[in-house]
């Protein structure tokens, strides 16, 4: 059912050149530093830094304010980087702690304008007319992802059934019966309902659907690809962060090559995590946010810990928002293994490459004598473990020569039984550093 | 003709090689006969027992890994030039043995019996006929080893 979405535009900020751009920003981030001022945490960090919001001259003067983590969000718990009189607050999300507390995020009237906005820009830049019928299967509550996508639809003026998560085979119900044009979840639950769907004796390939958002959570092309085949719509990625403002910091225009970052509201860096210096266009880095026009809780280089690139170069969509590219990892999970850097998402990619290798991985490094050794356990698939040495040793050879194409590294590989590595509902421990104090990281 | 031979996938760890043994003697299984290929980061145990389908069960429900392949059993002279004779009937006919152990050897004066893991045991059976070793049944085999 794949139908040509429509080219549009939802607000003509995206189009702004980009000399215009820049001044705009300029005259935002005063701003912003101005109202971050006002919290005790950025009046003494911007003190400690020396920056006064009149000390931002130019762009360039962001580097010079203060660097913000999730650390510093829950120090804070549960509204101390409120900007804004309590009786301001039009919303509060939060995020999930998986270490610990959870985070708590506050809108104010105009910030929750300008969320539903950023929403309707990705939604539309994805095909959404008013006319269709979005199915949304984002858990709603103080997740940013259901109440997010919701009032950018309404915003766009589309109809929603807000089915919300669970109940899979019910979901397959409603998908059939309610002919939705439209579906928006997470990129795996969009592969579990094609799952259940077949499971129960339908084809998801024969449901109304004609193209998805899909985010929540970092997710490969591969998936996509699967997601497309699977139920046989288009699939679009977007990208945001409840600390950030949620869903619609950024997302795929009909190009679907990178992520347009809605720059009018957000500056967006890209920094080496270990010296937090700018890389260079293309390389990827850590993705660090500064809210531009954020009213009750302002952020200034909010340190994601997401792993991107980003691409400057023009889109043919006519948007002239930065690209940003996939998440691909985490900063927290990457690694150095003789001074090369080392994202598990590449693990990832190399063992899809391979045919009898699941995707069910740990990395051990360890320095035994002045090199680091990094060992990759590699669970095999029950139906690819063969009697004969030699196609057990090719197996071993692909995923070691897949390794090292990818990384530039050359680890020792280790193939262990199917499920003997565990599995953990929450994030997966991937990377077990024995160098490190402690013994453990990630 | 073809004994069933069931290989397991072992991990380079401690125990990991106890782990089956235990299984199969606590089921009262034993283990007519066996060989270890090993590699520094794993290996793969073949097996040879008489009542296959059982031993599989209790050892998948272990948690282990295991394939059932086709082996042939074949009865070599205990003299010299045995072995080699029965090589020779492979010789240029393009089928690949892929490994060989004994189920029984050593016994002076007698015959032993090898296995043979080759891609077609049909056609290595064929081109066995007429030489000096003989290709055993399943009841041969399990005679000739006791069991
Ligand atoms: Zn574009």
């Amino acid at each position: 059912m794949m139908t040509p979405a429509e080219s549009r535009v939802w607000d003509p900020a995206e189009l702004l050149p980009r000399d215009r751009l820049a001044l705009l920003q300029l005259e935002r981030l005063r701003g912003s530093v101005a109202r971050a001022g006002i919290t005790p945490f950025y009046d003494a960090a911007l003190s400690r830094a020396g920056v006064a919001p009149a000390d931002i001259r130019t762009l360039d003067d962001l580097q010079r304010l203060p660097i913000t983590t999730k650390d510093d969000l829950r120090a804070h718990y549960p509204l101390g980087m409120l900007a804004v009189p309590r009786s301001e607050i039009a919303r509060i999300h939060g995020s999930s702690g998986t270490t610990g507390k959870p985070t708590f995020v506050a809108y104010s009237h105009a910030d929750m304008q300008v969320w539903s906005g950023l929403c309707a820009r990705f939604l539309v830049a994805g095909g959404l007319r008013p006319d269709h019928l979005v199915h949304v299967a984002f858990g709603y509550g103080l997740f940013t992802g259901g109440f997010g996508l919701h009032q950018g639809i309404e915003r766009v003026g589309a109809g929603i059934v807000p089915v919300a998560g669970g109940n899979t085979p019910r979901q397959v119900t409603l998908l059939a019966d309610l002919r939705p044009d439209v579906l928006v979840c997470t990129p795996s639950y969009a592969l579990h309902i094609a799952e259940v769907a077949r499971a129960t004796g339908g084809d998801p390939r024969a449901l109304w659907l004609s193209y998805g958002h899909f985010g929540g959570e970092p997710w490969t092309e591969e998936m996509r690809v699967e997601i497309e085949r699977e139920l046989g719509i288009q699939a679009f990625n977007n990208y945001g962060l409840s600390e950030v403002i949620g869903p619609g910091v950024s997302g795929e225009c009909l190009a679907r090559s990178g992520m347009h970052v809605a720059e009018d509201h957000f500056l967006v860096e890209c920094l080496d995590p270990w010296t937090l210096e700018p890389v260079p266009d293309g390389d990827v880095g850590e993705l660090v946010f500064t809210s531009l026009t954020k009213e009750a809780m302002p952020v200034l280089r909010y340190r994601t810990r997401d792993l991107a690139s980003l691409d400057r170069s023009p889109c043919p969509c006519g948007r002239t928002g930065v690209r940003m590219s996939r998440v691909v990892g985490r900063s927290d999970d990457m690694f150095i293994v003789r001074g090369v850097n080392v994202f598990p998402s590449q693990i990832e990619e190399a063992l899809l490459r391979v045919e009898g290798a699941a995707p069910h991985y740990v990395i051990e490094i360890a320095r035994p004598g002045t090199l680091d050794e990094a060992v990759v356990r590699v669970e095999i698939r029950p139906r690819d473990f063969s009697d004969e040495m030699r196609q057990m040793v090719a197996l071993r050879d692909r995923i070691d020569h897949e390794i090292h194409s990818i990384t530039g590294i050359r680890m020792t590989i280790e193939l262990v039984a199917p499920n003997a590595l565990g599995r953990s509902e929450g994030k997966a421990r991937r990377v077990i550093d024995h160098r490190r104090a402690g013994g453990a990281a990630g | 003709m073809k004994l069933t031979q069931l290989s397991l996938f072992l991990e380079n760890r401690p125990g990991a090689l106890r782990l089956p043994c235990q299984v199969l003697g606590q089921a009262g299984i034993d283990i007519l006969s066996l060989s270890l290929a090993d590699t520094q980061q794993f290996g793969i145990l073949r097996l040879i027992v008489k009542d296959v389908e059982r031993a599989r069960k209790v050892l998948e429900e272990a948690g282990c890994v295991v394939k059932a392949t086709d082996v042939l059993a074949v009865e070599v002279p205990d003299r010299a030039g045995g072995l080699a004779d029965m090589l020779g009937a492979f010789e240029g006919s393009g089928l690949a043995l892929e490994y060989i152990y004994p189920l029984v050897a050593g016994h002076r004066g007698k015959t032993a019996v090898l296995l043979l893991r080759v891609e077609e045991p049909e056609k290595a059976a064929a081109l066995l006929a007429g030489r000096t070793v003989r290709v055993l049944s399943r009841e041969e085999a399990f005679e000739a080893v006791g069991a």
